[in-house]
Protein backbone atom coordinates (compact mmCIF):
# COMPACT_ATOMS: atom_id res chain seq x y z
CA UNK A 1 0.00 0.00 0.00
CA UNK A 2 1.36 3.18 -1.25
CA UNK A 3 0.55 6.81 0.95
CA UNK A 4 -0.22 9.63 -0.74
CA UNK A 5 -0.95 13.04 0.62
CA UNK A 6 -3.68 14.77 -0.13
CA UNK A 7 -1.52 18.39 0.01
CA UNK A 8 0.53 16.89 -2.97
CA UNK A 9 -2.98 16.30 -4.51
CA UNK A 10 -4.10 19.93 -4.23
CA UNK A 11 -0.68 21.14 -5.34
CA UNK A 12 -0.74 19.12 -8.36
CA UNK A 13 -4.52 19.84 -9.16
CA UNK A 14 -3.55 23.76 -8.79
CA UNK A 15 -0.51 23.79 -10.96
CA UNK A 16 -2.42 21.55 -13.78
CA UNK A 17 -5.21 24.34 -13.53
CA UNK A 18 -2.83 27.21 -13.89
CA UNK A 19 -0.38 25.23 -17.08
CA UNK A 20 -3.84 24.26 -18.29
CA UNK A 21 -5.10 27.90 -19.31
CA UNK A 22 -1.94 29.07 -20.10
CA UNK A 23 -0.09 26.86 -22.21
CA UNK A 24 -1.99 24.81 -25.42
CA UNK A 25 -1.24 21.47 -25.33
CA UNK A 26 1.34 20.89 -28.23
CA UNK A 27 -0.90 18.31 -29.97
CA UNK A 28 -3.76 21.37 -30.10
CA UNK A 29 -1.04 24.08 -31.03
CA UNK A 30 0.27 21.60 -34.42
CA UNK A 31 -3.45 20.94 -35.35
CA UNK A 32 -4.04 24.59 -35.56
CA UNK A 33 -0.80 25.54 -37.06
CA UNK A 34 -1.45 22.48 -39.64
CA UNK A 35 -4.48 23.70 -40.22
CA UNK A 36 -3.54 27.81 -41.61
CA UNK A 37 -0.99 25.66 -43.72
CA UNK A 38 -3.73 23.47 -45.36
CA UNK A 39 -6.88 26.27 -45.57
CA UNK A 40 -6.97 27.33 -48.85
CA UNK A 41 -9.56 29.90 -48.14
CA UNK A 42 -7.84 33.64 -47.74
CA UNK A 43 -9.81 35.15 -45.17
CA UNK A 44 -9.69 31.77 -43.03
CA UNK A 45 -6.53 31.04 -43.11
CA UNK A 46 -5.52 35.21 -41.68
CA UNK A 47 -8.17 33.65 -38.89
CA UNK A 48 -6.02 30.38 -37.83
CA UNK A 49 -2.90 33.12 -37.87
CA UNK A 50 -4.47 34.98 -35.15
CA UNK A 51 -5.10 32.03 -33.39
CA UNK A 52 -1.61 30.51 -33.25
CA UNK A 53 -0.31 33.86 -32.46
CA UNK A 54 -2.95 34.30 -29.65
CA UNK A 55 -1.66 30.80 -28.25
CA UNK A 56 1.99 32.50 -28.59
CA UNK A 57 1.44 35.44 -26.54
CA UNK A 58 -0.31 33.92 -23.74
CA UNK A 59 2.72 31.34 -23.41
CA UNK A 60 5.11 33.90 -23.46
CA UNK A 61 3.38 36.71 -21.06
CA UNK A 62 1.77 33.94 -19.07
CA UNK A 63 -1.55 34.96 -19.55
CA UNK A 64 -4.71 32.66 -20.45
CA UNK A 65 -5.36 31.85 -23.77
CA UNK A 66 -9.08 32.58 -23.50
CA UNK A 67 -10.73 34.45 -20.87
CA UNK A 68 -13.34 31.78 -20.30
CA UNK A 69 -11.16 29.58 -18.28
CA UNK A 70 -13.70 27.01 -17.74
CA UNK A 71 -15.22 24.83 -15.16
CA UNK A 72 -12.77 22.79 -13.92
CA UNK A 73 -13.34 19.05 -15.26
CA UNK A 74 -11.06 16.65 -13.00
CA UNK A 75 -10.15 13.03 -14.31
CA UNK A 76 -8.69 11.40 -11.43
CA UNK A 77 -7.19 7.25 -12.22
CA UNK A 78 -7.00 5.85 -8.49
CA UNK A 79 -4.58 2.95 -7.74
CA UNK A 80 -5.95 0.40 -6.00
CA UNK A 81 -3.18 0.20 -4.27
CA UNK A 82 -2.71 3.42 -3.01
CA UNK A 83 -4.09 5.42 0.37
CA UNK A 84 -4.44 8.80 0.59
CA UNK A 85 -3.61 10.57 3.77
CA UNK A 86 -6.49 13.12 3.90
CA UNK A 87 -10.11 13.96 1.78
CA UNK A 88 -9.80 13.10 -1.66
CA UNK A 89 -12.21 15.34 -3.08
CA UNK A 90 -11.68 18.51 -0.99
CA UNK A 91 -8.18 18.29 -1.82
CA UNK A 92 -9.26 18.55 -5.81
CA UNK A 93 -11.56 21.29 -5.00
CA UNK A 94 -9.07 22.69 -2.72
CA UNK A 95 -6.37 22.54 -5.89
CA UNK A 96 -8.71 24.79 -8.20
CA UNK A 97 -9.36 27.05 -5.53
CA UNK A 98 -5.81 27.98 -5.13
CA UNK A 99 -5.04 27.28 -9.24
CA UNK A 100 -7.68 29.72 -9.99
CA UNK A 101 -7.13 32.33 -7.26
CA UNK A 102 -3.22 32.04 -7.81
CA UNK A 103 -3.13 31.99 -11.25
CA UNK A 104 -5.43 35.04 -12.03
CA UNK A 105 -8.11 32.58 -13.87
CA UNK A 106 -12.06 33.53 -14.04
CA UNK A 107 -13.96 32.58 -11.72
CA UNK A 108 -17.00 31.32 -13.54
CA UNK A 109 -18.97 28.58 -11.62
CA UNK A 110 -22.28 29.59 -9.84
CA UNK A 111 -23.26 27.51 -6.71
CA UNK A 112 -26.31 26.93 -8.16
CA UNK A 113 -27.90 27.01 -11.84
CA UNK A 114 -31.19 28.92 -10.36
CA UNK A 115 -30.29 31.23 -8.14
CA UNK A 116 -26.92 32.11 -9.68
CA UNK A 117 -24.29 33.58 -7.33
CA UNK A 118 -20.95 33.14 -8.32
CA UNK A 119 -18.74 31.02 -6.15
CA UNK A 120 -15.43 33.29 -6.48
CA UNK A 121 -13.22 30.68 -6.80
CA UNK A 122 -14.05 28.26 -9.66
CA UNK A 123 -15.05 25.37 -7.21
CA UNK A 124 -16.72 23.00 -7.14
CA UNK A 125 -14.85 21.02 -9.39
CA UNK A 126 -16.78 18.25 -11.91
CA UNK A 127 -14.61 14.91 -10.53
CA UNK A 128 -14.73 11.65 -12.13
CA UNK A 129 -12.66 8.94 -10.59
CA UNK A 130 -11.95 5.68 -12.11
CA UNK A 131 -10.48 2.66 -9.41
CA UNK A 132 -7.35 1.27 -11.89
CA UNK A 133 -4.48 -1.27 -11.14
CA UNK A 134 -1.87 0.00 -9.49
CA UNK A 135 -0.43 2.03 -6.97
CA UNK A 136 -0.52 5.51 -8.50
CA UNK A 137 -3.11 8.42 -9.31
CA UNK A 138 -3.20 10.14 -12.72
CA UNK A 139 -4.65 13.41 -12.39
CA UNK A 140 -6.15 15.35 -16.07
CA UNK A 141 -7.05 18.86 -15.69
CA UNK A 142 -9.70 19.88 -18.17
CA UNK A 143 -10.73 23.43 -18.22
CA UNK A 144 -14.12 23.48 -20.38
CA UNK A 145 -15.44 26.44 -21.38
CA UNK A 146 -19.24 27.10 -22.13
CA UNK A 147 -19.48 28.91 -25.31
CA UNK A 148 -18.81 25.21 -26.80
CA UNK A 149 -19.99 23.28 -23.75
CA UNK A 150 -23.49 24.48 -24.59
CA UNK A 151 -23.62 23.94 -28.12
CA UNK A 152 -23.47 20.12 -26.71
CA UNK A 153 -26.29 17.71 -27.65
CA UNK A 154 -27.45 13.95 -26.72
CA UNK A 155 -29.77 11.72 -28.20
CA UNK A 156 -31.09 8.73 -28.05
CA UNK A 157 -31.17 7.19 -31.34
CA UNK A 158 -33.02 3.52 -32.19
CA UNK A 159 -31.17 0.68 -33.29
CA UNK A 160 -32.80 1.02 -36.48
CA UNK A 161 -31.49 4.71 -37.16
CA UNK A 162 -27.71 2.95 -37.23
CA UNK A 163 -24.26 4.61 -38.55
CA UNK A 164 -26.30 6.96 -40.83
CA UNK A 165 -28.68 8.20 -37.72
CA UNK A 166 -25.56 8.70 -35.83
CA UNK A 167 -23.78 11.19 -38.62
CA UNK A 168 -27.07 12.94 -39.42
CA UNK A 169 -27.29 13.65 -35.45
CA UNK A 170 -23.29 14.90 -35.68
CA UNK A 171 -23.80 16.81 -38.78
CA UNK A 172 -27.17 18.56 -37.26
CA UNK A 173 -25.18 19.59 -33.85
CA UNK A 174 -22.58 21.12 -35.98
CA UNK A 175 -24.28 22.97 -38.00
CA UNK A 176 -26.76 24.36 -35.05
CA UNK A 177 -23.68 24.92 -33.35
CA UNK A 178 -22.45 27.54 -36.15
CA UNK A 179 -20.52 29.73 -34.87
CA UNK A 180 -20.81 30.12 -31.51
CA UNK A 181 -18.19 27.01 -30.34
CA UNK A 182 -15.27 29.53 -31.80
CA UNK A 183 -14.59 27.42 -34.31
CA UNK A 184 -12.08 25.45 -35.37
CA UNK A 185 -13.76 23.17 -33.01
CA UNK A 186 -12.62 19.83 -31.67
CA UNK A 187 -15.57 17.04 -31.33
CA UNK A 188 -15.92 14.59 -28.39
CA UNK A 189 -18.49 11.78 -30.01
CA UNK A 190 -19.74 9.24 -27.48
CA UNK A 191 -21.77 5.94 -29.25
CA UNK A 192 -23.60 3.66 -27.00
CA UNK A 193 -23.18 2.67 -23.15
CA UNK A 194 -26.51 4.60 -21.90
CA UNK A 195 -28.05 8.19 -20.89
CA UNK A 196 -24.99 9.04 -18.59
CA UNK A 197 -22.30 7.04 -19.95
CA UNK A 198 -22.45 8.16 -23.66
CA UNK A 199 -22.51 12.01 -22.54
CA UNK A 200 -18.78 11.04 -20.22
CA UNK A 201 -17.71 9.02 -23.11
CA UNK A 202 -17.82 12.17 -25.10
CA UNK A 203 -16.31 13.95 -22.85
CA UNK A 204 -13.12 11.60 -22.38
CA UNK A 205 -12.71 11.50 -26.34
CA UNK A 206 -12.17 15.39 -26.25
CA UNK A 207 -8.72 14.42 -23.49
CA UNK A 208 -7.49 12.54 -26.36
CA UNK A 209 -4.27 13.45 -28.42
CA UNK A 210 -5.31 15.48 -31.46
CA UNK A 211 -4.90 13.06 -34.53
CA UNK A 212 -4.76 9.96 -32.74
CA UNK A 213 -7.75 7.12 -33.95
CA UNK A 214 -9.96 4.92 -32.63
CA UNK A 215 -7.80 1.71 -32.39
CA UNK A 216 -11.05 -0.35 -33.55
CA UNK A 217 -10.89 0.45 -37.76
CA UNK A 218 -14.02 0.86 -37.87
CA UNK A 219 -14.78 3.68 -35.67
CA UNK A 220 -11.12 4.87 -37.54
CA UNK A 221 -12.90 5.01 -40.79
CA UNK A 222 -15.78 6.55 -39.21
CA UNK A 223 -13.64 9.57 -37.66
CA UNK A 224 -12.48 9.99 -41.12
CA UNK A 225 -15.58 10.12 -42.97
CA UNK A 226 -17.04 12.35 -40.27
CA UNK A 227 -14.46 15.00 -39.96
CA UNK A 228 -14.68 15.51 -43.87
CA UNK A 229 -18.40 15.79 -43.49
CA UNK A 230 -17.84 18.07 -40.99
CA UNK A 231 -15.26 20.16 -42.84
CA UNK A 232 -17.35 20.34 -45.93
CA UNK A 233 -19.95 22.11 -44.50
CA UNK A 234 -18.45 25.81 -45.19
CA UNK A 235 -18.72 26.71 -41.51
CA UNK A 236 -14.82 27.79 -41.31
CA UNK A 237 -12.76 29.80 -38.29
CA UNK A 238 -15.25 31.78 -36.54
CA UNK A 239 -18.13 30.71 -38.82
CA UNK A 240 -17.00 33.61 -41.33
CA UNK A 241 -16.59 30.73 -43.89
CA UNK A 242 -13.83 28.16 -45.00
CA UNK A 243 -12.52 24.17 -45.01
CA UNK A 244 -11.42 24.21 -41.11
CA UNK A 245 -14.44 23.78 -39.16
CA UNK A 246 -12.88 21.24 -36.94
CA UNK A 247 -9.39 20.65 -36.02
CA UNK A 248 -10.12 16.85 -35.05
CA UNK A 249 -12.95 14.30 -33.51
CA UNK A 250 -12.94 11.66 -31.71
CA UNK A 251 -15.34 8.78 -31.46
CA UNK A 252 -15.56 6.55 -28.35
CA UNK A 253 -17.80 3.61 -28.01
CA UNK A 254 -19.52 0.69 -25.75
CA UNK A 255 -21.22 -1.86 -24.93
CA UNK A 256 -25.24 -0.84 -25.09
CA UNK A 257 -29.28 -2.26 -25.00
CA UNK A 258 -30.42 -3.57 -27.05
CA UNK A 259 -33.10 -0.81 -27.35
CA UNK A 260 -30.81 1.49 -27.92
CA UNK A 261 -28.10 3.94 -29.72
CA UNK A 262 -27.29 6.57 -27.60
CA UNK A 263 -25.31 9.25 -28.87
CA UNK A 264 -23.47 12.36 -27.44
CA UNK A 265 -21.49 14.93 -29.37
CA UNK A 266 -19.46 17.21 -26.81
CA UNK A 267 -18.35 20.66 -29.08
CA UNK A 268 -15.13 21.81 -27.42
CA UNK A 269 -13.26 24.90 -29.49
CA UNK A 270 -9.61 25.65 -30.87
CA UNK A 271 -8.97 25.90 -27.11
CA UNK A 272 -9.30 22.96 -25.85
CA UNK A 273 -7.33 22.21 -23.00
CA UNK A 274 -6.16 19.44 -20.64
CA UNK A 275 -2.64 18.87 -18.24
CA UNK A 276 -2.07 15.43 -16.68
CA UNK A 277 0.41 14.73 -13.85
CA UNK A 278 0.80 11.13 -12.70
CA UNK A 279 1.72 11.05 -8.85
CA UNK B 1 -8.40 48.76 -42.84
CA UNK B 2 -10.92 50.97 -41.69
CA UNK B 3 -10.15 52.81 -38.02
CA UNK B 4 -13.44 53.57 -36.08
CA UNK B 5 -13.98 55.50 -32.96
CA UNK B 6 -16.25 54.72 -30.31
CA UNK B 7 -19.39 55.82 -29.43
CA UNK B 8 -20.17 55.36 -32.81
CA UNK B 9 -22.42 58.17 -34.77
CA UNK B 10 -25.50 57.01 -37.00
CA UNK B 11 -23.46 57.98 -40.29
CA UNK B 12 -20.64 55.40 -39.06
CA UNK B 13 -22.87 52.73 -38.42
CA UNK B 14 -24.71 53.09 -42.40
CA UNK B 15 -21.31 53.29 -43.83
CA UNK B 16 -20.34 49.93 -42.78
CA UNK B 17 -21.24 46.68 -44.49
CA UNK B 18 -21.25 42.91 -43.03
CA UNK B 19 -17.82 41.26 -43.69
CA UNK B 20 -15.82 44.94 -43.63
CA UNK B 21 -12.69 44.45 -41.65
CA UNK B 22 -12.31 47.31 -39.09
CA UNK B 23 -9.75 48.16 -36.13
CA UNK B 24 -12.18 50.02 -33.74
CA UNK B 25 -10.54 52.44 -30.64
CA UNK B 26 -12.06 54.15 -28.29
CA UNK B 27 -14.60 53.65 -25.17
CA UNK B 28 -16.62 51.06 -24.91
CA UNK B 29 -18.49 49.12 -22.23
CA UNK B 30 -18.36 45.24 -20.99
CA UNK B 31 -22.11 43.71 -20.16
CA UNK B 32 -22.96 40.10 -20.27
CA UNK B 33 -25.62 37.59 -19.06
CA UNK B 34 -26.11 39.20 -15.88
CA UNK B 35 -25.37 42.36 -16.87
CA UNK B 36 -28.12 42.40 -19.25
CA UNK B 37 -31.03 40.68 -16.52
CA UNK B 38 -29.72 44.00 -14.31
CA UNK B 39 -30.01 46.67 -17.41
CA UNK B 40 -33.74 45.09 -18.28
CA UNK B 41 -34.50 45.49 -14.93
CA UNK B 42 -33.40 49.31 -14.43
CA UNK B 43 -35.40 49.70 -17.72
CA UNK B 44 -38.83 47.74 -16.29
CA UNK B 45 -38.48 50.20 -13.31
CA UNK B 46 -37.61 53.33 -15.15
CA UNK B 47 -34.33 53.60 -13.06
CA UNK B 48 -30.94 54.82 -14.65
CA UNK B 49 -28.56 52.70 -16.71
CA UNK B 50 -24.98 52.65 -15.38
CA UNK B 51 -24.27 54.24 -18.72
CA UNK B 52 -26.06 56.40 -21.16
CA UNK B 53 -26.94 54.41 -24.19
CA UNK B 54 -26.66 56.69 -26.78
CA UNK B 55 -24.08 55.68 -29.41
CA UNK B 56 -22.01 53.35 -27.29
CA UNK B 57 -20.79 49.84 -28.34
CA UNK B 58 -21.58 47.35 -25.39
CA UNK B 59 -18.52 44.71 -25.50
CA UNK B 60 -20.38 40.69 -25.03
CA UNK B 61 -16.86 40.01 -22.55
CA UNK B 62 -15.76 38.90 -18.89
CA UNK B 63 -12.27 39.69 -18.51
CA UNK B 64 -9.62 37.14 -16.10
CA UNK B 65 -8.64 39.18 -13.37
CA UNK B 66 -5.97 42.21 -14.29
CA UNK B 67 -2.62 41.16 -13.69
CA UNK B 68 -0.51 43.58 -11.76
CA UNK B 69 1.01 46.00 -14.09
CA UNK B 70 -1.19 45.53 -17.02
CA UNK B 71 -4.51 47.59 -17.62
CA UNK B 72 -6.67 43.94 -18.34
CA UNK B 73 -6.50 40.25 -18.19
CA UNK B 74 -7.38 38.17 -21.02
CA UNK B 75 -10.24 39.78 -23.24
CA UNK B 76 -12.34 37.72 -25.61
CA UNK B 77 -15.92 38.01 -26.62
CA UNK B 78 -18.92 35.42 -25.37
CA UNK B 79 -21.35 34.03 -26.92
CA UNK B 80 -23.68 37.02 -28.40
CA UNK B 81 -27.07 35.03 -28.95
CA UNK B 82 -27.24 35.21 -25.39
CA UNK B 83 -27.88 38.10 -25.39
CA UNK B 84 -30.42 38.34 -28.13
CA UNK B 85 -33.85 38.34 -26.03
CA UNK B 86 -32.56 41.81 -24.41
CA UNK B 87 -30.91 43.33 -27.19
CA UNK B 88 -33.81 44.99 -28.80
CA UNK B 89 -34.81 46.76 -25.91
CA UNK B 90 -30.98 48.29 -25.57
CA UNK B 91 -31.37 49.89 -29.21
CA UNK B 92 -34.05 51.14 -28.43
CA UNK B 93 -32.81 53.13 -25.91
CA UNK B 94 -29.77 54.14 -28.32
CA UNK B 95 -27.03 51.51 -27.84
CA UNK B 96 -25.20 51.54 -31.38
CA UNK B 97 -23.33 48.62 -31.78
CA UNK B 98 -22.33 45.38 -30.35
CA UNK B 99 -19.12 43.37 -29.93
CA UNK B 100 -19.36 39.64 -29.43
CA UNK B 101 -19.18 35.94 -31.44
CA UNK B 102 -21.52 34.04 -33.43
CA UNK B 103 -25.05 34.69 -35.10
CA UNK B 104 -27.53 36.80 -33.90
CA UNK B 105 -31.44 36.04 -33.82
CA UNK B 106 -33.21 37.38 -37.06
CA UNK B 107 -35.50 39.90 -34.21
CA UNK B 108 -31.99 41.67 -33.62
CA UNK B 109 -31.28 41.80 -36.84
CA UNK B 110 -34.24 43.47 -37.79
CA UNK B 111 -33.96 45.61 -34.27
CA UNK B 112 -30.46 46.94 -36.01
CA UNK B 113 -32.88 48.20 -39.00
CA UNK B 114 -35.23 50.00 -37.26
CA UNK B 115 -32.44 51.42 -34.75
CA UNK B 116 -29.82 51.22 -37.21
CA UNK B 117 -26.88 49.61 -35.06
CA UNK B 118 -23.69 47.45 -36.35
CA UNK B 119 -22.62 44.24 -34.71
CA UNK B 120 -19.13 43.10 -34.41
CA UNK B 121 -17.27 39.87 -34.83
CA UNK B 122 -13.86 39.83 -32.19
CA UNK B 123 -12.05 36.65 -32.32
CA UNK B 124 -13.65 34.28 -30.00
CA UNK B 125 -11.08 32.51 -27.94
CA UNK B 126 -8.32 34.28 -28.84
CA UNK B 127 -8.11 36.69 -25.45
CA UNK B 128 -4.55 37.05 -24.75
CA UNK B 129 -3.76 38.77 -28.02
CA UNK B 130 -6.91 40.71 -27.92
CA UNK B 131 -5.74 42.27 -24.19
CA UNK B 132 -2.99 43.77 -26.15
CA UNK B 133 -5.53 45.95 -27.47
CA UNK B 134 -7.19 47.55 -24.12
CA UNK B 135 -5.47 50.65 -22.80
CA UNK B 136 -7.57 50.98 -19.99
CA UNK B 137 -10.47 48.84 -17.37
CA UNK B 138 -12.09 50.32 -15.03
CA UNK B 139 -15.50 49.00 -13.10
CA UNK B 140 -18.45 51.09 -13.23
CA UNK B 141 -21.30 49.22 -11.91
CA UNK B 142 -22.68 46.10 -10.41
CA UNK B 143 -18.92 44.87 -8.94
CA UNK B 144 -21.06 42.09 -6.89
CA UNK B 145 -20.98 40.33 -9.87
CA UNK B 146 -17.19 39.80 -10.53
CA UNK B 147 -16.21 38.98 -14.27
CA UNK B 148 -19.34 40.06 -15.51
CA UNK B 149 -19.30 43.51 -13.80
CA UNK B 150 -19.92 46.40 -16.18
CA UNK B 151 -16.64 47.62 -17.27
CA UNK B 152 -15.48 50.95 -19.07
CA UNK B 153 -12.22 50.05 -21.66
CA UNK B 154 -10.26 52.16 -23.90
CA UNK B 155 -10.08 50.23 -26.79
CA UNK B 156 -7.15 50.81 -29.38
CA UNK B 157 -7.16 49.43 -32.83
CA UNK B 158 -8.90 46.17 -31.90
CA UNK B 159 -9.31 43.88 -35.16
CA UNK B 160 -12.84 43.20 -35.44
CA UNK B 161 -15.33 41.98 -38.44
CA UNK B 162 -18.23 43.76 -39.46
CA UNK B 163 -20.42 40.20 -38.70
CA UNK B 164 -24.15 42.29 -39.10
CA UNK B 165 -25.20 45.59 -40.49
CA UNK B 166 -28.11 47.61 -40.92
CA UNK B 167 -29.05 46.71 -43.40
CA UNK B 168 -29.90 43.00 -42.66
CA UNK B 169 -26.62 41.31 -43.95
CA UNK B 170 -24.32 38.98 -42.07
CA UNK B 171 -21.34 38.43 -42.84
CA UNK B 172 -21.37 34.13 -41.71
CA UNK B 173 -23.86 33.55 -44.37
CA UNK B 174 -21.98 35.60 -47.16
CA UNK B 175 -18.77 33.99 -45.71
CA UNK B 176 -19.29 30.54 -46.13
CA UNK B 177 -21.72 31.17 -49.36
CA UNK B 178 -18.10 32.76 -51.07
CA UNK B 179 -16.17 29.46 -49.19
CA UNK B 180 -18.81 26.93 -51.08
CA UNK B 181 -17.94 28.82 -54.12
CA UNK B 182 -14.66 29.24 -54.29
CA UNK B 183 -14.35 25.38 -53.93
CA UNK B 184 -17.08 24.75 -56.88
Amino acid sequence: MREIDAALITDTVARLCIEANRFLSQDVACALHQAEQEEPFAPAKDLLALLGKNEQIARETLMPICQDTGMAIVFAEVGQDVHINGDFEEAIHAGVHRGYVDGLLRKSVVGDPLRRVNTGDNTPAIIHTRLVKGDAIKLTVAPKGFGSENMSRLKMLTPAQGVEGVKEFVLETVKLAGANPCPPMVLGIGIGGDFERVAEMAKEALMLPMGQHNDDPYYAALEDELLALVNATGIGPQGLGGKTTCLGLHILAGATHIAGLPVAVNVSCHVTRHKTAVL
Amino acid sequence: MRHLTAPLTEADVLSLHAGEHVLLSGTVYTARDAAHLRMMDCIAKGEDLPMELEGQVIYYAGPTPTPEGKPVGSIGPTTSTRMDASTPTLLAHGLRGMIGKGQRSAEVMQAMQEHPAVYFAAVGGAAALMAACVTSCEVIAWDDLGPESVKRLTLCELPLVVAADAYGKDAFTLGQEKYLRSIE
